[in-house]
């Protein structure tokens, strides 16, 4: 094993940041929805991807630029997701259950855009593509830059509503002891719709950066299962940091790995780093 | 008068009716071909192409009267890109389905589990793009994809025969690849073609397939500095490292890739100058081949219409279109659909396809190794070696 120069380390740190960014960012709206709505939400990622092709899709056929997409597509996702957390409730499905829901909406939103753009590879050229600077020796992506900036501004964000404001506080409550809430007044219901409503929009965001930075084919949604995954679980149910920490650990543990030792080994790194979190550390990076 | 006048009516309708019925009894019942494509998971983006083309086939194919007499129906299941399901869907299709004969699907993986059930019930079994030789044993499988008993020599070999004639042939190589199965062992066969010719190998990188952060591998390659980079990759991870590249500022000089998505390389602009493997491209020699210019243009209006986005004829097209040749020339040849006497003509004989004359006499049936390499040249890919099969004018670019 060669020991790396100290710029392919560092590039190799920063790429690491920023694909753990994604994963945060996509984590984000998954673990908030698991922590305080006690639903595991695999339709999260579905509608990241439906994000990502409707994103794709404004850019290429229609010339929107894709950083105004980021206007139209979270209030849009914002509805649906409001829309689905309706849906669930009215049906009272238990947590476990909506696992298996969320799946079949997940295949169904898979299959939907298959049917729309394809099977096929997609991928949004903007000229967003090509710009980058320098600090120092590093190169730094726009994109992804793009994508950190987003997904620290929303964790942060999300953190201060849910510390600072009555709102964050009902929320909190809540998912503490919903009937307890109930009886101080804190409308349950308003709020499930509100907050789910928010993690699609979340999932909105998520969307647009992937298509910024990759490009789409539609059995790609469940490659991200398992590292998203990975990142909600280290960083908290319901943690708005957590996941954008974690992630960016796995992102750069990866990345760590893949320039010192071997790439193949970067998923042995990062899901052993989870086994030996969870079970020594349970819940110290959420605190 | 008028009761004799109705009866000849009578009379004239009821042997109408009696003619049309009979016809209808003595036409053969046509012929069910079955099939597995990944219309869905992980290797769908391929499967609309071979799906399209299955369609072009059957329907030239019935247009000319269909195979000895019998109109040809296509049956067609999704295997949703798993072996195992593609096995169990193969079982259907011969004892459920009662299918005459089978077609094969595309990708290593699901193109074994076939051959099983095929084995096990003596059926031909025409495959795609089946990765790994070796492994195709079956008496009874014929491979469409012409890569000869040994591509993890020969076809190494065929690239290396090419960049020994670049103006500045390269001599430290990067081997980076997935370790997806098929594209491993060749990537392995390059890395002592490599050594036997007295390059020098600077740097070998593995990834798992699925791999999505490509940061560190290309600021890994960059550092290494090597005259050719060779990508075992598959699908977008070759478009994915040149991305990374691309971000940190390096573009390696030679770039080969062993079986890239061809859209989106032709498409982006670091894919320019990149090398790859092909059977067929749009262009001459090969648009002379049987069936071959006709083919394309049906082709590209039909997937004009699907909405792709990459229209053109290329591997996966044309090893699909090979396939059907070959089962064409089997059923012609044995004049008959019998699966042992279809076996034994094709062993005995070649077929004419539009990739080329194909001979199943060797090692698993496997025949000449015809594996072209192929460049993208503004925006579109050109076959550049052997320089028998060179697009008109076209020849290796480099930096």
């Amino acid at each position: 094993m060669n020991f790396p120069s100290f710029q392919l380390l560092t590039q190799s740190i920063l790429s690491g940041v920023f694909i753990g960014a994604l994963y945060g960012l996509v984590g984000l709206g998954l673990g908030l929805t698991w922590g305080l709505l006690r639903q595991i939400n695999l339709a999260h990622f579905g509608l990241v991807f439906l994000s990502a092709y409707l994103s794709y899709h404004m850019a290429s056929v229609w010339g929107v630029d894709p950083l105004l997409t980021l206007l139209i597509l979270p209030p849009l996702f914002f509805l649906i997701g409001a829309a689905m957390q309706w849906v669930l409730a009215r049906f009272e499905i238990t947590p476990f259950n909506s696992l298996l829901v969320t799946f079949g909406i997940t295949v169904v939103i898979e299959s939907v855009i298959q049917a729309l753009w394809t099977a096929d590879f997609r991928r949004m050229e903007t000229h967003y593509n090509d710009m980058k600077f320098t600090i120092g020796s590093l190169y730094v992506p726009v994109p992804e830059l793009l994508t950190l900036v987003l997904s620290v501004t929303m964790a942060l964000s999300i953190w201060a509503v849910m510390r600072y404001t009555d709102w964050g506080k009902a929320l909190r409550a809540m998912a503490e002891d919903g009937p307890i809430a109930s009886a101080f007044g804190i409308d349950q219901k308003g709020l499930s719709l509100i907050l789910a409503g928010l993690c699609a929009a979340l999932a909105a965001v998520a969307g647009i950066c992937l298509a910024l930075t990759f490009t789409l084919t539609p059995s790609q949604i469940f490659a991200w299962v398992g590292v998203v995954f990975a990142a909600v679980m280290l960083g908290g149910l319901g943690s708005p940091l957590g996941p954008l920490v974690a992630g960016i650990i796995i992102g750069v543990s990866e990345a760590i790995t893949m320039a010192v030792a071997a790439p193949s080994w970067a998923p042995i790194v990062s899901f052993s780093l989870l086994i030996v979190v969870l079970l020594f550390l349970p819940g110290k990076i959420r605190a | 008068m008028k009761f004799v006048r109705r009866s000849w009516m009578l009379v004239t309708a009821a042997t109408a009716v009696l003619a049309v019925m009979s016809a209808h009894a003595q036409a053969p019942a046509p012929l069910r071909i079955g099939s597995t494509l990944a219309l869905t998971g992980p290797l769908s983006a391929t499967a609309l192409t071979h799906k399209l083309v299955g369609e072009i086939y059957v329907e030239q194919i019935n247009a000319k009267g269909g195979l000895l007499g019998r109109k040809v129906e296509w049956l067609l299941k999704d295997d949703q890109s798993k072996p195992e399901l593609a096995r169990t869907l193969y079982e259907q299709l011969v004892t459920s389905d009662k299918v005459d004969l089978l077609m094969g699907p595309y990708a290593t993986g699901a193109i074994l589990s076939a051959m099983g059930v095929a084995q096990r019930y003596n059926k031909v079994l025409v495959h795609h793009t089946f990765g790994i030789p070796s492994l195709s044993t079956y008496d009874y499988a014929f491979p469409a994809w012409s890569i000869g008993a040994d591509p993890g020599t020969t076809v190494p070999n065929t690239v290396f025969d090419l960049l020994a004639t670049a103006p500045k042939p390269p001599k430290t190589v990067a081997f980076v690849t997935s370790k997806f199965p098929s594209i491993h062992f060749l990537t392995l066969g390059a890395r002592e073609v490599a050594k036997k010719r007295g390059l020098q190998e600077i740097l070998f990188l593995e990834w798992d397939f699925g791999n999505r952060d490509f940061g560190p591998i290309a600021a890994r390659i960059k550092d290494a500095k090597p005259d050719l980079v060779w990508m075992g990759d598959i699908a977008l991870e070759g478009n994915m490292l040149l991305d990374a590249m691309k971000k940190i500022d390096y573009s390696p000089p030679l770039h080969f890739h062993t079986y890239p998505a061809p859209g989106p390389m032709t498409m982006s602009t670091e894919g320019n100058r990149a090398l790859s493997l092909t059977i067929f491209e749009e262009h001459a020699p090969f648009t002379t081949y049987q069936g071959a210019a006709e083919f394309v243009k049906v082709f590209k209006e039909r997937a004009t219409k699907a909405g792709l986005p990459y229209t053109s004829v290329e591997v996966q097209a044309a090893a699909s279109y090979t396939a059907w040749q070959i089962l064409e020339a089997g059923i012609r040849g044995a004049n008959s659909f019998d699966d042992k006497k279809i076996a034994i003509w094709l062993k005995k004989n070649k077929v004419d396809t539009i990739h080329g004359k194909l001979r199943f006499d060797g090692s698993n049936n496997y025949g000449d190794d015809l594996m072209r390499v192929k460049q993208v040249q503004g925006g579109r890919w050109n076959v550049i070696w052997p320089q028998a099969y060179a697009a008109p004018g076209a020849k290796l670019q480099v930096p």
